[in-house]
Order: structure tokens, then C-alpha cells, then sequence
């Protein structure tokens, strides 16, 4: 290898920096100033791209000219800039106070939404964008031929971060912007018009994503996959630079650029591993990334969402959950093949939602990568079954929780050192990596297309008796992790939760006791992952892909985590719902996007929260008729 | 007899700051001792260093014979120190009961037990430590309910569940009415002497400090300039000087004539 290889890997490593900063910049400042990850910044800058495609050839036809293909670029961010208001005022605005969960899980509401009304304008096919006019050739460096473009967008990204700089120290806006980044509380008492700065900020975080979009059309056709690729980088920029820190980004942009350019050279296959290494390893020296300051704490004790108090069942509840357990298992015998396989679906899913909650509802340790785990035991007995092994179905069973729990393991190692928004972004960013090397790894795991032939052993081959297979695996382990949630252990867990602190300062090693956490839920959503695997007869990507970490949270969500069996009921809800209706409409996305929205806004405790929340009120209206009388009786 | 806590030569900074140096003192079983000062003298400091929340740059702190320098929290707490917090830290989805229970769970290595109901184990002991600070009969209430005042109890009777031989509390009265301050300082003096229970705490209510400490200790920029009974700190002219004022030398002296009346 000679210099000039070297010197065009770290050109076009920078360029690439200088690409991702202008995107991830927009994040930062976002998060820095509402304390919301945005989830739908990757839309922007999905949305720039196509606006680009769209506006930047029309302009080209009256006059090809860099100049009108920049006016076409910076016209393209407005527009996205704009869109990012609207997505302030109409939602973000509605949910700056509720738990970050709910904010994360709002956001990626958005990009469902965006997703669908993207293909339904511009179609499912790849828009290929015109090249910048001046810009087309290759610039010889010592001896390489270099794309100018490339050459340009290098400057790009310093220029942002300078005008972003002088925005930030020399204009008012700039300055509460940092102001509310460091204290938000204390801008707010300072009488600043928050709305006002609030809007301002998704203005800009938005614009500049928009920018970033519009500016990848000369090397990247507009495409309907961009939103979910970019933002995971995207927020392994910001985690890293320190969220809330623009030159953070700029510094972590450039770590990653150039190790992914030389890594490539290094290690070919696993640059993401490379990646997400040093995310993990920057955040267990530093915890709030490289430029970043811990949370002002509030000092207040809120009251932690999540399970409240655990009451055991009431005989009525025994009855009920004891009468549905039964129609459960009557399935097979009363219903046709359809619903045999709706029930297999639910218990696998019910029983890698239950795990989740254990860790979200009754932990606080908010896990939006719960799939990780999931895909890692269905590809373990998938791959078990059909590799070279030819291991027969109940020995992949035994593999899959072990994979799981041995994945959560290694990821949790990690993660139980973080907090808060930080914590929940490692997750993301282990979930994304594990989809990665099972996406990329064609030989083993058939990459996108997945691996056939996953059947059960000949005693359970068909569909009833591996529904019974099923119903005893899951249910029992369902019945085993509730039981967690009433011991010491779960105790621990929910107290090291309510008070980090406190449970520190009375001897509990809450780290130690959260992995223990992560591990038992991990190795639960490997048998749920193995069980699905089954029942498919297939393994596929899709599995461990963000939409089904998504899914469960939405499972859990819809049933509520203040409670402990809350997530069953959403996950039957959730599943049959979805069951019924994906086949039924081309928009699935718009409408799943439109209700995890809804039940954000209206539903943030979801269907069992809000029963209970209904025999409250009914239990305390229920007495009063009785009490007035009684008055009246006296005075009379 | 050797105290029961031998603080030596510690020190502290924070980039430029010295937040502590060279503190030295001691602390006998069933000692209440009072760190006071202004802001920023290394109340804090000082204390999250013998609490195990921050390690000192040098110095040592001996609790009975042991070297616990620069532990964690979790096992200064084993060896027998408990401690509250300046904004009470409470686990705050759970009953009063469940609350000591937990304690009393990590207290006898139970934290990992996944055989019966945490709910069932060590209640009666539970509701022990709750008597002793006049909680018992609000046990089933969930703790977000309760007055400050009485989650402050509360967080005393937490604690209290492993039996220390040191209590560390950091503005133990801090957002609490005067009379519910009066009470909850009485209360941990008769606890602490009737246990033999050493209690070092900072206070800024010179009320609590005048009225109930055993000793004082006056840091300043993380320096001790006096120490003695509440009599001798409250005739010391330096810490009239630089710390406690003409209005806190009468508050001083309101609160030791309260004192001795009560006695």
C-alpha cells in the first residue's frame, strides 16, 4: 500500500465525516435543548434527499448552473425545515413532559408515518439525483483520481460547524440555545418564551438535516431506506461526541469516518463492530460521551413510571386469568389452522414482552433493542437445525435461551453502566449491530433472505402439538418471571430503580443485580426467539430489525408497564390487531405510526392501566351515594 | 477506648479548589458530631468522603479498627455505617414496611433470592425499626404518600435496619418544618445514645446543631478552625468571624438555653 492510497482513504473517510456531521449536528442540538431523541431526524433527512430529487432537477432545467443546484439544496432543507415546525407544534410540544420512553417511541411514530406517505409520493423505487454542474470530474491527488464533490463536501462540514459556532455565541437564539442545553429549568425561570426557542431549534435541527439529505444526492440515490440507516449512525455520533454537544459531533463524525475508512482496510467485514466498540468503550470511561455534561439533576422524587405497587391476584383475577389460560389451550381442539397459529404467535410474543417488562416496568432500565435478544435465539435454533449440525429441534431449544442470555450478557455488561437516554441509545446501537453482522454474515445466515427449513422435531410437526409445545415452554416461563417480579430479586431491582442512591447506600450492588436482570430477560426472549423460529420454519432479519424491538415495546406499552400482566394483554391486543389489519391496507405503517402516537397522547397507561385506573374511580364513586344520606339523615 | 471513628489528614480537590485538607477528627460510639460552615467549606465533602461517595486524595478514615478509606458506599455500609440523604432518598413505589424490609434484605445477603415473597421475609423486624421512630403505624402506606417529615423518618428507620455502628447524616433536617426538626433531632440523639450509635451530621439550622450535637466541628474552605463543645464553638471569636455572625451567635445561643432547659 503506497501514500496516495492512504491519503485517498482519509479523503474520502472525511468526506464522509463532513457528510454525517452536518446530519448528526442537527440531532445534538435538538436533544440539547427538548431532552428528545429524535427518532424522526433520520426521516428528515430522508425527506431532504427527495425533496433534492424533486426541486434540484426542475431548477437544473432552466440553467445548469452550481449555483441553481445549491439554491436547489438549500430550498430542499427549508422545506424540511419547515416540516420539522410542524412536527413541534402539532406533537413534540404535547410531550416534553412524558417519560422519554413515550418521546422515543412517539418520534419513531413520525417515522412510520413519513415512511408511507414517502412511498406513496415518491414510489418504492430508488431516485437516482442529477450530479452537482462544475463538480462532475475527478481531481488528480498524487496521482489518484478524487471526485470533486467529494473534495467539496470535506469543506462542508466544517463550514456548518463554523456557522453553527457563530449562531450559538453570537445571536440571541444561539445563546438561549446553549443556555437550555446546560439548564433547561433555568431558562424557563428566566421568563425565555420557550415555545418560541423550542420551534426555532426543530427548525434548525431538521433544516440541517434536510441539508444533509439534499447534499447525499450526487452520491446516493433518494431511497426509501434512508431514514433508518442514517439515524443510527447518527445517534452513535451524538452518544459519542456527548448529546447536546455540536463539537462533540464534529469530533466523534471524524473518529468514526476515519476508523470505518481504515478499519475497511483492517478488518473488512465487522467495520460496524468496530464502530459500536468504541461506542461502548467511550461510554463506560466516559458516560456522557466525549463532550458531554451529566443531567442536572432535579433533586425532586418523581415517582418512577413503571410498576408502582405489586398486589397479588384477587380471587377474581385468579378465576379469570385460570378461565383464559384454558380457552388458550382449547385453541387447537375448537379453532381452525389460523387461529392455532395467531395463539402461537401471541404466547411467543407475550412471553418476550413479559421479559421486557421485567426490565422496563419493574427495572427502569429502558431497552429499545429487546429484538437483539430475540433474533439471537431464533438464529441460534435456526441455524442449530439447519447448519451442518442437523441438531434436532429440542436441542435447539436448550441453545436458544443460552444465546440470548449470553448476547445480553456481553451487551449488558455495558449497558448497566449507563443511565437514562444514554442507556437506552446503547441498547439501540447493540440491537443495530447484531442485526448487522446477522444482515452481512450472507454465508452462515443467508443475509437478507434469511434460512428455510427450520421445522420441528417429527413428534411436533404439526401445528397443534407445537402450539402444546409452546403453550408449556412459554407460559411456564411466564409463570416463572412473574414470580421474579415478587421476590427479593425483583424487590432489588425495583429499588435499585426507585433510588439508585438509596439502594447503593443500603449495600446493594445495583449494577450486578441489573445485568443479573438483563441476562434472565435476554435468555427469556432467546426462547421466545427459538419458539418464533419454529413456528415460522424459517429465520430472517426482520427479527432483530428496530421495527420488532418496536413491537414489543408497543406490546408492553399497549397493555401498560405499571403492571405486571399488563403486557400479556397488550401483546394479544397489539398482535391480533396487527394481524387482522396489515393484510388489509397498504398503509400498515401510517396507521401503527398514527397509534403509537395515540396512545401516547391518550393511553400512557395503557389498556390495563387504564382498566384499573377505571375501577379506581368506579370503587371511589361507588360509596358515595351511601355517605350523602347519611348527612342528610342528621340534619334532618 | 478508641473511638469508634478516626478521621486523618484527609484532603480533597477539584481542580483548583481544596475542598478539604488536612481534616482530622474523631467520633466515640453514641457521639453526635456536627460539621457545620458556609457554602462551599467541604461539609459535603468531607462527609461523602467518610460515606464512600467520593474518594479523598490522601488522608485516612478508620471505622473500629478498619481501614475503609476510599470503599464504596455498599460495603462501608456491611461495616456497619448507615446513612441519610439531604433530599430523602426513598424507594419510592414501595410501602413504608417494604422499605425497611428492603433494607433489611441487603442486610442479610438476600438480594439475589428468588424463592418467596420479598414481601414476607423479615416484617416483624421491620416493623421494629419503624416503632423505634415512631412509624409503625403508617407500615402499609405507600411511601409517596407520607409527609416529608415522616419520609424522613422513614428514611432513618432504613438506616437504622443494619444495626450501624455509624450514622452519617447529611442535613438531616434540610425542608422540614421547625417543630417536625426539633423532633426528628431529638429523636436520633435518643436512638443514637440509647444504641451507642456514633452520629456524625452537617446542618445549616443552628437549632439542630446548638440544641443536639455533642461536638462541633467549624470547617472553612475545607479547613477545620475549630472544634469543641457547642458552648466553646459558640464563644469562639474566629467562627463568630467568619462563619456564624451576630445573628448566628444568638441563634446559638437561644438554641443552647432551649437545650438546657430541656435537660
Amino acid at each position: 500500500m503506497d501514500l496516495s492510497f492512504f491519503v485517498i482513504q482519509a479523503l474520502s473517510g472525511l468526506a464522509s465525516a463532513s457528510a454525517l456531521f452536518v446530519i448528526a449536528s442537527g440531532l445534538t442540538i435538538v436533544f440539547g435543548v427538548t431532552r428528545i431523541v429524535n427518532f424522526a431526524h433520520g426521516s428528515f433527512y430522508m425527506l431532504g434527499a427527495y425533496m433534492a430529487v424533486t426541486i434540484v432537477p426542475w431548477l437544473l432545467e432552466f440553467d445548469r448552473s452550481p449555483t441553481l443546484f445549491f439554491v436547489g439544496v438549500l430550498a430542499s432543507a427549508l422545506v424540511v425545515g419547515v416540516l420539522g415546525v410542524i412536527m413541534e407544534v402539532v406533537l413534540l410540544r404535547r410531550i416534553y413532559r412524558v417519560p422519554e420512553l413515550f418521546q422515543l417511541l412517539a418520534t419513531f411514530g413520525v417515522v412510520l408515518i413519513v415512511q408511507d406517505v414517502v412511498l406513496k409520493i415518491w414510489g418504492p423505487v430508488d431516485i437516482t439525483g442529477p450530479r452537482a454542474p462544475g463538480m462532475r470530474h475527478g481531481v488528480e491527488i498524487l496521482g489518484q483520481r478524487f471526485p470533486a464533490y467529494e473534495l467539496f463536501l470535506i469543506f462542508v462540514g466544517p463550514a456548518v460547524l463554523g456557522a453553527l459556532l457563530l449562531i450559538m455565541h453570537k445571536t440571541r437564539f444561539g445563546v438561549l440555545i446553549r443556555a437550555a442545553t446546560q439548564d433547561r429549568e433555568m431558562v424557563g425561570a428566566l421568563g425565555v418564551n420557550q415555545a418560541m426557542l423550542f420551534t426555532g431549534t426543530l427548525f434548525l435541527g431538521a433544516f440541517l438535516a434536510g441539508l444533509g439529505g439534499a447534499l447525499q444526492i450526487p452520491r446516493l440515490p433518494a431511497n426509501t431506506g434512508m431514514d433508518l440507516s442514517i439515524i443510527t449512525e447518527a445517534f452513535v455520533v451524538t452518544v459519542i461526541g456527548g448529546m447536546g454537544s455540536v463539537p462533540g459531533a464534529f469530533i466523534a463524525a471524524l473518529i468514526i469516518k476515519m476508523l470505518e475508512a481504515f478499519g475497511i482496510l483492517i478488518f473488512p467485514k465487522i467495520t460496524l463492530v468496530l464502530v459500536f466498540l468504541l461506542m461502548a468503550v467511550v461510554l463506560v470511561v466516559k458516560p456522557w460521551g466525549l463532550m458531554g455534561k451529566p443531567e442536572v439533576a432535579s433533586g425532586r422524587a418523581v415517582l418512577p413510571e413503571g410498576i408502582l405497587n405489586l398486589k397479588g391476584f384477587s380471587r377474581n383475577e385468579t378465576v379469570v386469568w385460570v378461565v383464559l389460560t384454558l380457552a388458550l389451550l382449547l385453541v387447537p381442539i375448537l379453532g381452525d389452522t389460523y387461529k392455532v397459529k395467531v395463539g402461537i404467535e401471541i404466547m411467543v410474543f407475550a412471553l418476550a414482552a413479559f421479559s421486557l417488562n421485567l426490565l422496563i416496568g419493574n427495572g427502569g432500565i429502558v431497552s429499545f433493542g429487546h429484538a437483539a435478544y430475540f433474533g439471537v435465539g431464533a438464529y441460534a435454533a435456526g441455524l442449530l437445525v439447519t447448519g451442518p449440525l442437523k441438531a434436532p429441534m429440542e436441542l435447539a431449544l436448550v441453545a436458544a435461551p443460552l444465546a440470548g442470555g449470553l448476547a445480553a450478557a456481553l451487551f449488558g455488561y455495558f449497558i448497566v453502566r449507563l443511565h437514562g437516554i444514554y442507556l437506552a441509545m446503547l441498547t439501540l446501537a447493540f440491537a443495530q449491530i447484531t442485526y448487522a453482522i446477522f444482515f452481512q454474515w450472507v454465508e452462515v445466515t443467508g443475509g437478507d433472505n434469511g434460512v428455510v427449513g427450520v421445522w420441528p422435531s417429527r413428534w411436533a410437526a404439526t401445528r397443534e402439538v407445537y402450539f402444546y409445545v409452546v403453550a408449556v415452554l412459554a407460559l411456564t416461563s411466564i409463570v416463572a418471571l412473574r414470580h421474579l417480579f415478587y421476590t427479593p430479586f425483583g424487590y432489588t431491582l425495583r429499588a435499585a430503580r426507585d433510588s439508585a442512591n438509596r439502594a447503593d447506600a443500603i449495600g446493594i450492588d445495583v449494577k450486578t443485580h441489573r445485568w443479573l436482570a438483563f441476562i434472565v430477560a435476554g435468555a427469556a426472549a432467546g426462547l421466545a426467539g427459538g419458539l418464533y423460529s419454529f413456528s415460522k420454519g424459517s429465520i430472517d432479519p426482520t427479527m432483530i430489525s428496530i421495527a420488532m424491538s418496536i413491537d414489543f415495546l408497543m406490546m408492553i406499552l399497549t397493555g401498560g408497564i405499571q403492571t405486571v400482566m399488563g403486557p400479556l394483554v397488550g401483546t394479544a391486543v397489539f398482535h391480533s390487531v396487527k394481524d387482522f389489519f396489515m393484510p388489509l391496507t397498504d398503509f400498515w405503517r401510517f396507521f401503527l405510526g398514527v397509534s403509537i402516537i395515540a396512545i401516547v397522547l391518550i393511553f400512557p397507561k395503557g389498556v390495563v392501566g387504564a382498566l384499573d385506573g377505571l375501577r379506581e374511580r368506579m370503587g371511589r364513586r361507588a360509596p358515595a351515594p351511601t355517605t350523602p344520606p347519611a348527612v342528610a339523615r342528621e340534619t334532618a | 477506648m478508641q473511638p469508634l471513628l478516626t478521621v486523618t489528614g484527609l484532603e480533597k480537590r477539584f481542580g483548583g479548589v481544596t475542598a478539604g485538607k488536612d481534616v482530622t477528627f474523631s467520633l466515640a460510639a453514641g457521639e453526635m458530631l456536627a460539621i457545620i460552615g458556609p457554602n462551599g467549606a467541604g461539609k459535603s465533602t468531607t462527609f461523602n468522603m467518610v460515606g464512600g461517595q467520593l474518594k479523598p486524595d490522601a488522608g485516612s478514615i478508620v471505622l473500629a479498627g478498619q481501614d475503609i478509606t476510599g470503599k464504596p458506599p455498599r460495603e462501608i455500609w456491611r461495616l456497619g455505617v448507615g446513612r441519610t440523604f439531604q433530599i430523602a432518598q426513598t424507594f419510592i413505589s414501595m410501602s413504608v414496611v417494604e422499605n425497611v424490609q428492603m433494607a433489611l434484605i441487603s442486610h442479610h445477603g438476600q438480594t439475589r433470592s428468588v424463592k418467596e415473597a420479598a414481601t414476607r421475609l423479615h416484617r416483624e423486624a421491620a416493623l421494629g425499626f419503624l416503632g423505634r421512630v415512631g412509624m409503625a403505624d403508617m407500615a402499609d402506606r405507600p411511601v409517596n404518600e407520607l409527609a416529608y417529615g415522616d419520609v424522613k423518618r422513614v428514611e432513618l428507620a432504613i438506616a437504622l435496619a443494619s444495626e450501624p455502628k455509624l450514622l452519617l447524616m447529611d442535613e438531616p433536617t434540610a425542608g422540614m418544618a421547625p417543630k417536625e426538626r426539633t423532633a426528628l433531632m431529638q429523636l436520633t440523639s435518643d436512638i443514637a445514645r440509647a444504641h451507642g450509635i456514633g452520629v456524625l451530621f452537617t446542618e445549616h439550622d443552628m437549632d439542630s446543631v446548638f440544641g443536639h450535637a455533642d461536638r462541633i466541628l467549624v470547617l472553612v474552605r475545607g479547613e477545620i478552625i475549630a472544634t469543641g463543645t457547642p458552648d466553646e464553638v459558640r464563644s469562639n471569636q474566629r467562627v463568630k468571624q467568619v462563619y456564624l455572625g451576630e445573628a448566628g451567635s444568638q441563634a446559638a445561643l437561644k438554641a443552647r438555653r432551649q437545650a438546657a432547659e430541656a435537660h
